[in-house]
C-alpha cells in the first residue's frame, strides 16, 4: 500500500502560541469512540474551537476566516504530549494541516505523525521565536516546508534547516508505507522467531 | 536465547540488554532496528482502524498467542447486565469482539472474570514478565516497566504493524536514570514520588528517553507502587520507564496463571537483567524520598504539581514568556489565583481509579483510611476498581462495604473518569481530586478541573469535602 509522495508545502500559517499542547486538546477523548477516521477534522481542537452552546469561539485562531486552507501549524514547545491517540494527526490532516513547526514534539505524536505523512518540524527555540516575530509582523506570511532539502524557507532569503528521521523522510518522499517495508523483511523476521520462542501464550494459561 | 551478550564487555543498562535480545533485524542504511514484540495488548479504542488495515491488505494476525484484547476505555462502570446505552460505544465494543473473533485473538470482554484496564490485567494474569517487550495502543503501557520489561505506547498504525508482523521499527532510546533513595514518611506514597519527579523535570523533560527508576526508596516499594510510578513515565515525556527486577518482582509473578512453567530457568534469565555496574545513562537525576510530602497538581498538566501545603506560583514572576502564558492559561482554566493555598479548597468529586491507582493495594490503603469515617455531604466519591478480579478481591476482603458504608460509589472496572469517554465525567466547573494520571483541560469532562493526587489524599479530601493533607488522618 502506498500514499501520494510528499516533499514540500507552501502556505500561510495557523499560529497557536502555547506550550505543551496535549492530544486531549487536539482531539478530545469523547470523539475516540469512532471506528473509522471520518469527521475528525470538524472535531480538531474542539473544546477551544467551540463555545458551550456549540457555536464557534470567535477568539480561537481556527475560527478566523483567513485560516481556512492553511496547511502549516506553528505551536509552542512539546507539541502532542499525552495520549498516544493517532486520532490527533488524523484530525490535523483532516482539517488540512500538512506540517507542524515547534521547538519539540512528544515522541509518540512524532511517530504517529510521520507514519501518516504529517511533518513534525522541530527547530530551536530561537528559530521558533524568529518565526513567531515574522508572523507577528506579517500574519499572512507564507512559509515553505521542504522535506527534500530539510529546510523551512521564510519570505525573502531566510532559511531554517531541520532534522528529521532519515528513514521516515525516505518513506514520505517516496509515498511508501512502513508495513510494506517490514513485510519485505519476512525471512529475517521468521529466522528471529525461530530462535526466540514465545515468552508467554495468551491462548493458554501457564 | 541468552540475555547476556558475550561479545560485548561494555557494561550495559537493562534497556540495552532487552533491546539487544529483541533486535530481529538490525537497522541498516539509516533504517531503524526491527524489534521483536513479546506481548501485544489491544483495546477497543485504538484498534478498529488497524484491523481494517489488515483486511484491506488481506493479512492475518501473525501471532494471536502473543496478543490479548480487553475492553476498558469506553465501557460503562455501571450494571454490566444491561446493554451499553451509548450506541457509539456499543458499536466500538462489538467491533472489537468481531475483530477478535475474525482474527483469532483471545478477548477478555464484558462478563469475563479477567476483564479490566489493560495495564491492570497484564500483570494480574502473569503475562507481564521481566525482560519482555510489551506494546499497546495506549500511552500508559509504561506501567508494565515495573517488572523490568521494556513497555511502551504506540499509535494505531504501529498497532497494525505489530498485528501483522509481531515487530516494530524502532530507534534505540536514550536512558534517563531516576534515583530515589531514603524512606517515605507515613502518608507519602509512590504517587507522590512520581508527581514530585514530574514537577522537577516538567511534562516534556524525558522526551526521547526511557526512565530507569532505582534507589532504596524504589526497591522498598511493592510491585503495585512501582507500577504507579512507571505508569506516569509518559507524563514526563518518556515513552517507557522501568525498574530492574528483584525478589519483589519474582514473588509477584510466581503462581500467576501465565507465570513461566520452567520457573528456575526464568529466574536465571531475569537475574541477568539489571543494569551492569558502570553502565552509563544519558541523563541522571536523584532525590531523597524523605524530603517528600503528599503532592497535588494545581495546573493543567501533570508537571504542574507541588507539595500539598504550598501556594500557587505567580506567573508574573516567571521570566520565560511562553511559560508565563502557559501558567496564566492554566490558572485561568482552573480558576485559581497566584499565592492561593490549595489546602482547604472545597471540592465536588473524588475519583479513585485508573491504571495509575486502582489496584488492590491502592484500594486497601484507601479503605484503611476511610474505615469508620464518612464522605462529606455534597461530595461525589467514585471508586472504580482496575479489573473485575480486583473488584472481586476487594469485595471478598470487605473493602467494597467500607466504601459503600462511607457513602462512596462502588463501581464496575474500567478507565472511567480518568478519560471520561464512557459517561463518567465531571460537569463544567467542577473540582475533582483524582488518583488518575492526567489533569489536562477537559480530560475528566469538558470544563472539569482536576487535582491529581494519591489515593490517601483523595480519601482525606473525600472525608472533609476539601483538599486535605492525609497525614492528619493517619
Amino acid at each position: 500500500m502506498s500514499r501520494a509522495p510528499f516533499s514540500l508545502v507552501t502556505s500561510a500559517v495557523v499560529p497557536i502560541g502555547r506550550n505543551d499542547i496535549d492530544t486531549d486538546q487536539i482531539i478530545p477523548a469523547r470523539f475516540l469512540k469512532t471506528i473509522n477516521r471520518e469527521g475528525l477534522g470538524d472535531q480538531l481542537f474542539c473544546d477551544w474551537r467551540y463555545l458551550a452552546d456549540g457555536s464557534p469561539n470567535p477568539s480561537f485562531v481556527l475560527n478566523q476566516p483567513e485560516m481556512a486552507g492553511r496547511q502549516i501549524l506553528v505551536a509552542g514547545d512539546n507539541f502532542g504530549c499525552g495520549s498516544s491517540r493517532e486520532h490527533a494527526p488524523w484530525a490535523l490532516m483532516a482539517w488540512g494541516i500538512r506540517a507542524v513547526i515547534s521547538s519539540s514534539f512528544a515522541d509518540i505524536f512524532r511517530n504517529n505523525a510521520l507514519k501518516n505523512g504529517l511533518l513534525p518540524v522541530a527547530v530551536s527555540p530561537e528559530e521558533l521565536g524568529r518565526i513567531g516575530s515574522l508572523l507577528e509582523a506579517d500574519p499572512s506570511a507564507e512559509l515553505t516546508v521542504d522535506l527534500e532539502s530539510q529546510e523551512i524557507r521564510l519570505p525573502g532569503e531566510g532559511r531554517i534547516g531541520f532534522e528529521v528521521d532519515s528513514f521516515a523522510r525516505t518513506m514520505i518522499l517516496a509515498g511508501t508505507d512502513e508495513l510494506g517495508y517490514l513485510q519485505s523483511l519476512e525471512p529475517q523476521i521468521a529466522a528471529y522467531e525461530a530462535s526466540h520462542p514465545p515468552r508467554v501464550s495468551t491462548l493458554h494459561a501457564g | 536465547m541468552n540475555d547476556t551478550n558475550s561479545e560485548s564487555a561494555r557494561p550495559r543498562t537493562i534497556v540495552e540488554k532487552i533491546w539487544d535480545t529483541h533486535v530481529a533485524v538490525p537497522g541498516a542504511d539509516g533504517a531503524p532496528d526491527v524489534l521483536g514484540i513479546d506481548l501485544h495488548l489491544v483495546h477497543e479504542v485504538t484498534s478498529p482502524q488497524a484491523f481494517d488495515g489488515l483486511r484491506e491488505r488481506g493479512l492475518r494476525v501473525r501471532r494471536p498467542g502473543q496478543t490479548l484484547a480487553t475492553v476498558d476505555h469506553s465501557i460503562p462502570t455501571t450494571d454490566r447486565s444491561l446493554p451499553i446505552a451509548d450506541e457509539i460505544a456499543a458499536k466500538q465494543v462489538s467491533r472489537l469482539e468481531q475483530n477478535c473473533h475474525e482474527f483469532g485473538i483471545p478477548l477478555h470482554g464484558i462478563g469475563s472474570p479477567h476483564q479490566g484496564i489493560v495495564h491492570v490485567i497484564g500483570p494480574e494474569l502473569g503475562l507481564t514478565q521481566p525482560g519482555m517487550t510489551i506494546v499497546c495502543g495506549d500511552s500508559h503501557t509504561a506501567t508494565h516497566g515495573a517488572f523490568g520489561a521494556l513497555a511502551f505506547g504506540i499509535g494505531t498504525t504501529e498497532v497494525e504493524h505489530v498485528l501483522a508482523t509481531q515487530t516494530l521499527l524502532q530507534r534505540r532510546p536514550k536512558s534517563f536514570e531516576v534515583r530515589v533513595d531514603g524512606s517515605l514518611h507515613p502518608g507519602v506514597t509512590a504517587k507522590d514520588i512520581i508527581l514530585s519527579l514530574l514537577s522537577r523535570i516538567g511534562i516534556g523533560g524525558g522526551n526521547g528517553h526511557v526512565f530507569e527508576y532505582g534507589g532504596s526508596a524504589i526497591r522498598a516499594l511493592g510491585m503495585e507502587g512501582r507500577m504507579t510510578i512507571c505508569n506516569m513515565s509518559i507524563e514526563g515525556g518518556a515513552r517507557a520507564g522501568l525498574v530492574a527486577p528483584d525478589d519483589t518482582t519474582f514473588e509477584y509473578v510466581n503462581g500467576r496463571p501465565h507465570a513461566p512453567p520452567d520457573w528456575e530457568a526464568a529466574l536465571d534469565r531475569w537475574r541477568t537483567l539489571p543494569s551492569d555496574e558502570g553502565a552509563t545513562h544519558d541523563r541522571s537525576l536523584s532525590f531523597d524520598a524523605g524530603d517528600l510530602s503528599p503532592m497535588v497538581t494545581y495546573g493543567t498538566n501533570p508537571g504542574m504539581g507541588f507539595p500539598i501545603t504550598d501556594r500557587i506560583p505567580d506567573p508574573e514572576a516567571m521570566t520565560d514568556t511562553t511559560q508565563r502564558d502557559s501558567l496564566r492559561a492554566a490558572l485561568a482554566y482552573m480558576a485559581l489565583s497566584p499565592g492561593e493555598q490549595l489546602l482547604g479548597r472545597p471540592i465536588d468529586v473524588v475519583f479513585i481509579g485508573s491504571c495509575t491507582n486502582s489496584r488492590i493495594s491502592d484500594l486497601r490503603e484507601a479503605a484503611r483510611m476511610l474505615r469508620g469515617r464518612h464522605v462529606a455531604n455534597g461530595v461525589r466519591v467514585m471508586v472504580v476498581p482496575g479489573s473485575t478480579e480486583v473488584k472481586r478481591q476487594a469485595e471478598e476482603e470487605g473493602l467494597a462495604s467500607v466504601f459503600r458504608e462511607a457513602g462512596a460509589e462502588w463501581r464496575e472496572s474500567g478507565c472511567s473518569m480518568c478519560i471520561a469517554m464512557n459517561g463518567d465525567e465531571l460537569s463544567p466547573g467542577q473540582y475533582a481530586v483524582s488518583t488518575s494520571n492526567r489533569n489536562f483541560e477537559g480530560r475528566q469532562g469538558k470544563g472539569g478541573r482536576t487535582f491529581l493526587a494519591s489515593p490517601l489524599t483523595a480519601v482525606a479530601s473525600a472525608v472533609s469535602g476539601r483538599l486535605s493533607d492525609p497525614r492528619a488522618l493517619l
